[in-house]
């Protein structure tokens, strides 16, 4: 190990202590200890990335590293210590009032340089993606030298570290061999790779596309053929050579363009995790209807990234939109392009019945207008239409439920009579929405899950069976309930709103 | 036994083609066209009969030669060649009433074809994606020719009830292009720069002139009745057709849509109804199931393949067509060193993109 390393380390060291107070105290506000119950709930993706990554990052760092990196730091830290005490106490809480976001920013630097150099060599860069994939159980990639920090004597911040430390490693978790035998057991890395994943995973992919940027310098063929693809896709746009179905869909433009914007936020902002994707057909039609919340349809766009990214096939999920999308300018052609149409019965049915899979979010404007105070609590569905397009058809019908869109736009209050004016169904104010102007339209970065419930058939109903009622309604109860029990129990499941 | 047809409309180009189509035709004995100019080009074989169908000596036309089919054309769709909107509707609807009420005494009829326009749908974004024809769009058209076509539609519909002994066949046309077809939309195409909506790439479907002969064909000779809608298959956005014409396209916010409007009026170019601004923003698309089940047409065209033989057959291709870009493009690859993909959109058009996005993951 290099002295630039070290150095570097106590460059950023005034920001740590401040970064992990602000944590420690929004965990106590919280009255919840996250990382607790992260140890009892198993996780669904992380581990085995896990333990490639650790396995790969471990063996530039020498066994006897850990131990001498801290010393060097505790040595060159206690030097300085007098000066640094103050600052690290004002930076502290001014993050604290600025809120978590700039310590998990400033802690994700960190991270992201230690992190740095152990993914300069191209290989290593495949496993340091595969682990932003699964950002639940992120290992803190500078541990061997975290160490340091709880036996500073000198730090004031420093005497709240014990507390977390006290858990000793657990055994459940899937550390590989390599990593047991170089982490001493002082060491506490979980919770703080846990804590800034979010930033660390952002931060981690600002760094992959730059080094994506130097590999591919560094290799020109594969520069050429990136630049070359892109050429042609624009060439493509000019020249109108792409093909759109009846319903103005362009699995081209989809695919190119919002399913990789949306993606980042899928993985990294939201970090969401998809159960039951095994209940979605593999070819043929399905309609699959899911709650709706989070003042704009973001959860519409997460779960149409979740069927393309999960399912096997990478099917694309053709959403049906209020007619609101349809009348917006820019909106309308966006929407289109990547899949969705008007919620009507006659779209509906053609697209059940060309064999799509189908997204419909009944509970439409009153779901995700609803306010804060009514979260995860279904509102009415529709009038059963998507129903009757699934017994016409004979399509089944795929329960779906989502959490953590209603924590992404609180919603706090309305203002009806300027919606009105603006020809809007409600006009959403969130704790930061009209205050902090275009920054309080970010969505606050929840914790989401989805899950594809089991599908409920219909192609054994009589032909006629649309056109009853009574069955529409039961059928829609029948849904209604069952997504409502999903959304209880994976609310239970679910660690906190942001983890 | 052989058919005689009358066909109103002959003077004009889509009337006078049919005419000739209908007069080559064995099962056709014998053809009657009529307007209220002299028809310009060849009718073929079709006996002219200069009389307006506003009139009532059409009745007796029918009447005298024992028409037993009544093809109309003759609701015409641009004002600018009709003489203004008022002559225009005048032509439209006061022409249908008088034609049906002859129609209606007529004893020897048994068949009514009329072209109608897939425009009675209107265009909103509260409509569906495709059309069938038993649904009815949520805004329906309120000026110009798509209302005429409402209007005619309705008075049709009012002939079937009170014959019901004569098989009325109504063919919605989608926005008609081709070699020799002239409409709104073939006009609004061949402008040097094409002004859209801003915000807005509507679906837009058509149906080539070719394919419209054959569907009133059918229509005529086959044993059909009811509605039928008539178009390509598939759709193109608005920017593809621009791309295809390779015309420059100017968005315009729909504030300054009267100002472009005048302009481009004023410059005697093309006058854009409030339907087709309407048409322009939200599209439309046509479910064209009954085409193929019930008159058995399958169309040559797609409306790609339609637009793109409007495109060379009117030789269209502006500054920024296909071709042109095509070369920019291998010049620019050329420039970068990337040519070996970038060269021919057909060499991968295909794979190329696709693979290098998902191969990210």
């Amino acid at each position: 190990m290099s002295d630039a390393k070290v150095i570097s380390m106590d460059g950023d060291r005034p920001r740590t202590p401040g970064a992990r107070s602000v944590l420690l105290g929004a965990d106590r506000a919280s009255g919840e200890r996250a990382r607790r119950r992260r140890r009892t709930t198993p996780l669904l993706s992380g581990p085995p990335a896990e333990i490639e990554r650790i396995g790969d990052e471990s063996p530039p760092v020498e066994p006897v590293e850990p131990v001498v990196a801290p010393i060097k730091r505790v040595a060159s830290a206690a030097k300085k210590s007098p000066a640094k005490k103050s600052p690290a106490k004002q930076s502290s809480a001014k993050k604290a009032a600025a809120g978590g976001a700039s310590a998990d920013q400033a802690a994700a630097k960190q991270a992201a340089d230690g992190r740095r150099p152990p993914k300069r060599t191209a290989t290593k860069r495949v496993s340091t993606k595969r682990v932003s994939a699964s950002p639940i159980h992120p290992v803190a990639p500078a541990d061997p030298t975290e160490p340091a920090e709880p036996a500073e004597p000198t730090d004031p911040m420093e005497p709240v570290e014990p507390v977390q430390n006290v858990e000793p490693p657990e055994p459940a978790e899937p550390i590989g061999p390599a990593f047991e035998s170089l982490v001493p057991p002082v060491d506490e890395p979980v919770p703080t790779g846990g804590r800034h994943s979010i930033a660390k995973a952002l931060v981690a992919q600002a760094g992959e596309a730059l080094l994506d940027a130097l590999v591919s310098r560094a290799r020109p063929a594969d520069l050429e053929a990136k630049v070359a693809a892109v050429l042609t896709f624009l060439g493509r746009r000019l020249t109108g050579e792409y093909e759109l179905d009846d319903f103005g869909f362009d699995a081209e433009f989809a695919e190119a363009v919002p399913l990789l914007l949306l993606r980042p936020l899928y993985r990294h902002w939201f970090r969401v995790e998809v159960r039951g994707i095994e209940n979605l057909p593999r070819t043929g039609g399905a309609l699959i209807v899911a709650n709706h919340s989070g003042a704009i349809p973001i959860d519409a766009l997460m779960a149409s990234v979740a069927v393309h990214e999960e399912h096997p096939e990478h099917r694309f999920l053709r959403t049906l939109g209020a007619d609101l999308v349809f009348q917006t300018p820019f909106l309308a052609g966006l929407a289109r392009r990547s899949g969705a149409t008007l919620a009507s019965n006659p779209d509906a049915e053609r697209l059940l019945s060309d064999g799509h899979l189908v997204g419909v979010w009944p509970e439409g404007f009153k779901g995700i207008g609803k306010p804060f105070t009514e979260r995860y609590k279904l509102q009415r569905f529709g009038r059963g239409g998507f129903v009757s397009a699934a017994l016409r058809t004979g399509t089944p019908i795929i329960p779906c439920s989502i959490v953590g869109a209603e924590e992404t736009y609180p919603i706090i209050g309305n203002v009806p009579s300027l919606a009105r004016l603006l020809g809007l169904p409600y006009l959403p104010i969130t704790p930061f929405f009209p205050l902090l102007g275009p920054l309080g339209a970010i969505p606050l970065p929840s914790k989401w899950l989805i899950e594809f419930g089991t599908p409920v058939v219909t192609h054994d109903y009589e032909p006629g069976a649309a056109e009853d009622p009574m069955l529409v309604f039961d059928l829609t109860d029948q849904i209604r309930q069952s997504i409502q029990q999903t959304l209880y129990s994976l609310l239970v499941q679910r660690r906190s709103i942001f983890f | 036994m052989g058919r005689v047809v009358l066909v109103t409309g002959v003077s004009r180009y889509l009337g006078g083609r049919f005419a000739k189509v209908l007069s080559a035709d064995p099962e056709v004995e014998r053809v009657i066209g009529v307007d209220v100019i002299p028809p310009a080009h060849d009718i073929g074989s079709t006996g002219f009969v200069r009389a307006d169908i506003r009139n009532p000596v059409i009745g007796r036309i029918i009447e005298h030669a024992g028409v037993d089919t009544v093809v109309h054309m003759s609701v015409i769709a641009t004002p600018m060649g009709a003489g203004g909107r008022v002559s225009m509707k005048e032509i439209n609807v006061i022409g249908t009433m008088q034609l049906l009420a002859a129609c209606q005494r007529s004893p020897s009829l048994r068949r009514l074809v009329v072209k109608s326009t897939s425009a009675v749908y209107g265009s909103s974004p509260r409509d569906p994606a495709l059309f069938s024809e038993d649904l009815v769009g949520k805004v329906p058209p309120r000026s110009g020719w798509g209302k005429d076509s409402v209007e005619v539609e309705g008075y049709v519909r009012g002939f079937s009830r009170r014959r019901p002994d004569v098989d009325v066949v109504t063919l919605r046309l989608a926005n008609l292009v081709g070699p020799g077809i002239r409409t709104p939309m073939t006009d609004y195409f061949g402008l040097p720069v094409i002004p859209t909506v801003l915000g807005f790439d509507p679906r837009l479907q058509f149906l080539h002139e070719d394919d419209s002969l054959n569907a009133l064909r059918l229509a005529t000779l086959r044993d059909v009745s009811g509605v039928v809608n008539v178009a390509g298959d598939g759709v193109i956005s608005l920017g593809q057709a621009a791309r295809f014409a390779g015309r420059p396209t100017v968005p315009v916010p729909p504030v300054l849509g009267t100002v472009v409007r005048t302009l481009y009026r004023g410059a005697g170019l093309t006058d854009f109804s409030r339907e087709q601004i309407r048409y322009l923003s939200y599209g439309r698309g046509l479910d064209t199931t009954r085409m193929r089940a019930v008159l058995g047409l399958t169309p040559k065209f797609s409306t790609r393949e339609a637009f793109l033989d409007f495109v060379r057959t009117r030789r269209l291709g502006g500054p920024l067509s296909p071709e042109v870009i095509r070369g920019l493009e291998e010049r620019l690859g050329g420039l970068i060193g990337a040519s070996p993909v970038g060269a021919g959109p057909a060499t991968a058009p295909t794979d190329g993109l696709p693979s290098s996005w998902e191969g990210r993951d």
